[in-house]
């Protein structure tokens, strides 16, 4: 398969701090499924928001569906993002908004009729066990529910890439379970699917699925080759 | 096609990702007093403005001719010539000599009673009417020709009595002017703060729209609807509120029954100029809350 993401020795600084990401480089395909690992502190959100087009390394060079992203002008950036769904870590639901309608705000980005929202959103909703919960707001929902919320507006859209950040740390084992079963019906739909996460028996769940560990801002590889799962690793 | 109701649900929608209420707390008010104050400013210059017009058209066709004969018979002979000579002369379109019974009504609360026994001298006038034209060439030719008559004669035009008052009118006018631009300054200003402050404190949704794909423009329409509508709303109440004093002020100087006063009046133009002021205000609110919330946005990635 194509490669949908590189990066090639970056780096990334906030401020005059010492660098939190450095000579990062390293190669996704299209339609793969991907584990981030590592400490905590290690830079995997900084890496993600690398990824999702939060922040722009300090250098090096980042190509997403085969463009440099690094020098893409600013009014092309909301095209890309289009394509890449985020579960941020702490969820960033809009607050004033129902569960309902923070699963349907990326189709109202993305100019989708208001009849043809509906079916999707309510599906949606239905499949991560909100259904009749749609029309509560998330100060009110618990934090898996919230959590869920944050998956269903991340999918919702069809990305081709989604980007995960801890996305099953406040939902039950079987939640999460359910959850991985939905990442990887994406990803056999074509979605290249990237998720950092520290809870190892889920990594050993997703056959197939390939492993970068970071520790303290570097890959712990550092050819930049992707690693099975530990469980293949255990057994090397 | 889309249907109305489905662009009206996601009309709906789209207000939704801004929380309810207005946006920019007391802005409506803020813009509610503006807009009074704009509109009172901007009335009181259109209607001095029309009352120096009116002055001026009325005053600079007209002189009066004063005879200056303590010598009651003389006066009347002179005055009799004086109004024959000028029916005849060029640029004159009418004369009329001042009844003596009005004159002496005028003067009767300064002078008493004895303003009409005849012991007190009083000047025969004569009312001018010029034709339209340079009116100080006129003047001079007249009082070239009066002066031939006689050294009694003595003409002076209305405008030379009026014409500081005229010139005070007019300043007023223009600092009148003055003041509705400083408020269109300051509503703009105000407008700005209030989106940067809406810009401020909805970053966290803006942020999670801009990592959804939203553009800068998309996100701006949300501010700048929620701020026209504000402005809207604002400017309507200060226009009302102002148009309400305005025709009070008008009754109040129609009721004082003076010829000064009441010719300050808004004419019919002036009222369109001023419910222009209010759609001024909302395009400005509008124009101002998208310049700003574009520029904040612009400083993100």
């Amino acid at each position: 398969m194509s490669a949908i993401v590189q990066f090639e020795n970056v780096g990334l600084r906030y401020g005059l701090d010492s660098e939190t990401l450095s000579d990062v480089s390293f190669t996704l395909a299209g339609g793969g499924f991907y584990f981030l690992t590592g400490a905590s502190g290690a830079g995997k959100t900084s890496l993600l928001k690398l990824l999702y087009l939060a922040q722009r390394p300090s250098r090096g060079v980042i190509r997403l569906f085969g463009e440099d992203v690094v020098t893409l002008p600013r009014k092309r950036l909301p095209g890309f993002r289009r394509r890449i769904g985020v579960v941020f870590q702490d969820f960033r639901l809009v607050p004033h908004l129902s569960a309902y309608d923070n699963i349907a705000l990326p189709l109202r980005v993305a100019g989708m009729e208001e009849g043809e929202i509906d079916a999707p959103v309510t599906e949606m909703l239905g499949w991560v066990g909100l259904g009749d919960r749609g029309q509560a707001r998330p100060a009110t929902l618990s934090g898996g529910e919230q959590q869920r919320v944050a998956i269903a507006r991340a999918v919702i859209g069809r990305p081709e890439i989604l980007v995960a950040d801890e996305p099953t740390g406040n939902v039950d084992a079987d939640m999460a379970r359910r959850l991985m079963t939905l990442f990887e019906a994406l990803n056999r739909l074509g979605t290249t699917i990237v998720v950092a996460t520290h809870d190892l028996p889920l990594i050993a769940q997703v056959s197939g699925a390939q492993m970068m560990r970071l520790d303290k801002g570097r890959l712990a590889d550092p050819t930049g080759s992707l690693r099975y799962p530990p469980r293949q690793q255990g057994t090397e | 096609m889309v249907s109305r109701t489905d662009r009206r649900a996601a009309a709906a929608a789209r207000h939704r990702l801004l929380p309810g209420g207005r946006v920019a707390g007391p802005m409506l008010w803020i813009i509610a007093i503006m807009m009074f104050l704009t509109v009172l400013a901007a009335a009181a210059g259109l209607g001095l403005g029309a009352a120096v017009r009116s002055m001026s058209a009325d005053l600079a066709g007209r002189a009066s001719v004063q005879v200056v004969e303590a010598n009651p018979k003389q006066r009347d002979q002179l005055a009799a010539r004086a109004l024959t000579a000028l029916r005849g002369a060029d640029g004159v379109r009418a004369a009329a000599a001042v009844d003596p019974a009005l004159l002496a009504d005028q003067i009767r609360p300064w002078l008493g009673e004895e303003a009409t026994s005849g012991d007190l001298p009083l000047p025969a006038l004569i009312d001018v009417t010029l034709t339209p034209g340079d009116a100080d060439a006129k003047v001079a030719q007249l009082r070239r020709l009066l002066g031939g008559l006689s050294p009694a004669l003595r003409i002076e035009p209305h405008a030379a009595f009026l014409l500081p008052l005229a010139g005070l009118l007019s300043a007023l006018g223009w600092l009148a002017a003055g003041v509705v631009l400083l408020m269109t300054l300051a509503t703009g200003a105000v407008v700005v703060l209030a989106a940067r402050g809406a810009h401020d404190s909805h970053r966290g949704t803006i942020e999670v729209l801009h990592l959804m794909g939203s553009t800068d423009v998309q996100i701006a329409r949300l501010f700048q609807r929620r701020i026209g509508l504000d402005a809207m709303l604002g400017s309507a109440l200060g226009f009302a509120f102002a148009a309400f004093v305005i025709l009070l002020i008008g009754l109040r100087l129609s009721a004082t029954g003076s010829e000064l006063l009441g010719a300050v009046r808004l004419p019919p133009i002036g009222w369109a100029v001023l419910a222009l002021l209010p759609v001024a205000g909302v395009m400005l609110a509008t124009l101002a809350a998208r310049w700003s919330v574009l520029r904040a946005l612009g400083r993100a990635l």
